[in-house]
């Protein structure tokens, strides 16, 4: 029997000054996040000591040295939320990693709390900058100069499922999830073949199937088994070729579709043999076909397309449901996902209000049409790159929203909500409210830990180690009792 | 990176609010459109020519005004700024 899902995504964004000679990544990455204050002390360290990225999920453990910043470069770089979500400096960009949570819905608000969270602190780091300057901000993964930067998938997974099924059964499915997935991009990188516009950011940069590194040499799989979790029950899967999304539909599927085929992976229900022959040239072959009609190549010697290799993914699943009810949401996932894959046989670009690689290339090539340009137009790779800014007002995706030409899965009020709120039913809920509730008592945090300090006395941590608990039903009535952390304590003790 | 902490601590605004921003103004413009399915069914060929050929008017209207916003918000000097957006490379 699958575990219950427990996910959540990392997202580094594009960071640029525009009129400062001097804009340098780093401090500009370090004022916005300072920009944003929920804790009117700031003094809150993420507790290094809990984490272990060196750790192979192979079985062993990669030479190299563990990154740990002194203490004000910590204060400096890492920001808890009351949210539950982590928004910290990361090597030269920003990164909002969202709280836990146990449904694609939740992980939508979530994400889209995110970019607001982000939004809302560029325009206060601007008022920060010299006059004539302007910090911009984009939730994309390329430069379209050879540079990418990650939007990274967590999972939560039954350490019993061998990670050697894992990675077979995921391979097929990741190589052609983008069709459904993929941000869209004008061009190509990364010695890639040359193209006018490819369904994936991310695509061109994946270089081997199964690898530990996240920055050269990137994986389809990735190894790193550090699973913020009782290590002895859980690994969490950290995947890192997907894009990041503006659409709230495209995340929607994006990590519900993934957390659905994982828990399928879990029980044994991926029963066909879709192992690609070469994954890591059809991933390219497949973003940059947007017509989805190249057959790639598999072990056996088969040819498939895309939409016909997710076609056995959607069927598999939908037997797999016949036999095992799914909750609602991840019902709706499913129907959802077996609507795309219809018009993805039919006709993609049908999918202009759910898909964002169909919406952004709707949009480029009317742009094209209408004003003679081609794909080498400037004008055109500057709308590729606006798509994803995040000022609502400049932002091509948030013009497609506000004008209704986009299919929301969660309203304004449900985004704005998750800014301001933990999830409820995951440890995330005890993380955020200790945090708003004794924000001078906590001493640091991390996904599966929370110190506390008072006075002299020592730090005591309490470990978090299952994920789904610390919820509201597990603590609401343990923290309503609680007026400080010291009560907290004291009460966690009796 | 001190400097910039100091530069910080000497101002303090109500920066975590997100409800109250543009977010929601952006949001009450809002219209939803429909897809146009369920209308392909047609008594006759001519009739359905007619309907595709409107629905053709409507979407090339529909085009007209996505530009026309386009145009609007459309990054001024996009060959520098494209030129200038470089990254350093990340996870």
């Amino acid at each position: 029997m699958a575990i219950p899902t427990v996910m959540g995504t990392e997202i580094e964004f594009g960071i640029i000054v525009k009129n400062d000679p001097d804009f340098d990544p780093i401090s500009s990455c370090v004022l916005l996040v300072n920009a944003y204050r929920e804790d009117p002390e700031g003094r809150i360290l993420w507790d290094y000591d809990q984490e272990n990225p060196l750790a192979d999920a192979r079985g062993f453990q990669v030479d190299g040295e563990k990154y740990t910043p002194n203490q004000q470069e910590n204060i400096a770089r890492n920001k808890t939320l009351i949210n539950g979500a982590r928004y910290y400096v990361d090597h030269a960009h920003p990164e909002y990693s969202s709280p836990e949570v146990t449904n694609a819905r939740d992980l939508v608000a979530h994400e889209k709390a995110g970019e607001r969270i982000l939004e809302v602190s560029r325009r206060e780091a601007n008022m920060l900058l010299p006059e004539g300057a302007l910090m911009l901000l984009h939730k994309n993964n390329s430069d379209r100069k050879g540079n990418s930067y990650g939007c990274h998938e967590n999972y939560l997974m039954d350490r019993r499922t061998s990670f050697k099924r894992i990675v077979e059964n995921l391979l097929p499915f990741f190589v052609t999830r983008q069709i459904y997935c993929g941000a869209g991009k004008v061009g190509s990188e990364n010695r890639s073949h040359p193209c006018d516009f490819q369904i994936s950011q991310r695509a061109d940069f994946f270089e081997t199937e199964v690898a530990l590194d996240t920055m050269v040499k990137r994986p389809i799989i990735n190894t790193r088994d550090e699973p913020h979790a009782d290590r002895e029950k859980y690994r969490r899967l950290h995947m890192i070729v997907g894009d990041s999304n503006m659409s709230e539909y495209t995340i929607y599927l994006r990590n519900g579709v993934t957390a659905l085929i994982l828990s399928m992976i879990e029980d044994g229900a991926i029963d066909r043999d879709l192992a690609l022959s070469n994954p890591v040239r059809s991933i390219k072959e497949v973003s940059h076909d947007s017509n989805l009609k190249k057959e790639i190549l598999l072990d056996n010697g088969k040819r498939m397309t895309a939409v016909q290799i997710q076609s056995e993914f959607l069927e598999m699943a939908l037997t797999y449901a016949a036999r095992n009810p799914l909750d609602p949401c991840t019902q709706d996932v499913l129907e959802k996902w077996q609507h795309v894959m219809t018009c993805l046989r039919e006709d993609p670009m049908d999918l202009a209000r759910e898909i964002d690689w169909v919406a952004k290339k709707q949009l480029l090539e009317g742009f094209i049409e209408r004003k003679g340009a081609d794909w080498e137009d400037s004008r055109v790779q500057m709308l590729d790159l606006q798509y994803h800014d995040t000022r609502p007002d400049k932002g091509l995706y948030y013009m497609l929203e506000r004008q209704g030409r986009v299919e929301r899965i969660c309203s304004d009020e449900e985004i704005n909500a998750a800014a301001h709120n933990p999830p409820d039913d995951t440890r995330a809920f005890f993380r955020g409210e200790c945090l708003r509730r004794y924000p001078g008592e906590v001493f640091g945090v991390n996904w599966d830990s929370i110190s506390f300090a008072q006075g002299e006395d020592p730090v005591r941590r309490i470990m978090m180690s299952e994920p789904l608990k610390g919820s509201r039903v597990h603590v609401e009535d343990l923290l309503n009792r609680s007026e400080s952390a010291t009560e907290l304590l004291e009460n966690l003790e009796s | 990176m001190a400097k910039f902490i100091k530069s910080l601590e000497r101002r303090r605004t109500d920066a975590a609010d997100v409800s109250s921003s543009i977010w929601m103004a952006a949001s009450g413009e809002q219209k939803k459109k429909s897809k146009g399915g369920g209308e392909e069914s047609s008594d006759s060929t001519e009739e359905g020519g007619q309907k595709m050929a409107k629905k053709g008017e409507e979407l090339k209207e529909d085009m007209d005004s996505l530009m026309e916003e386009i145009d609007s918000v459309l990054e001024e000097n996009a060959e520098e700024f494209v030129k200038n957006y470089v990254q350093r490379g990340g996870q």
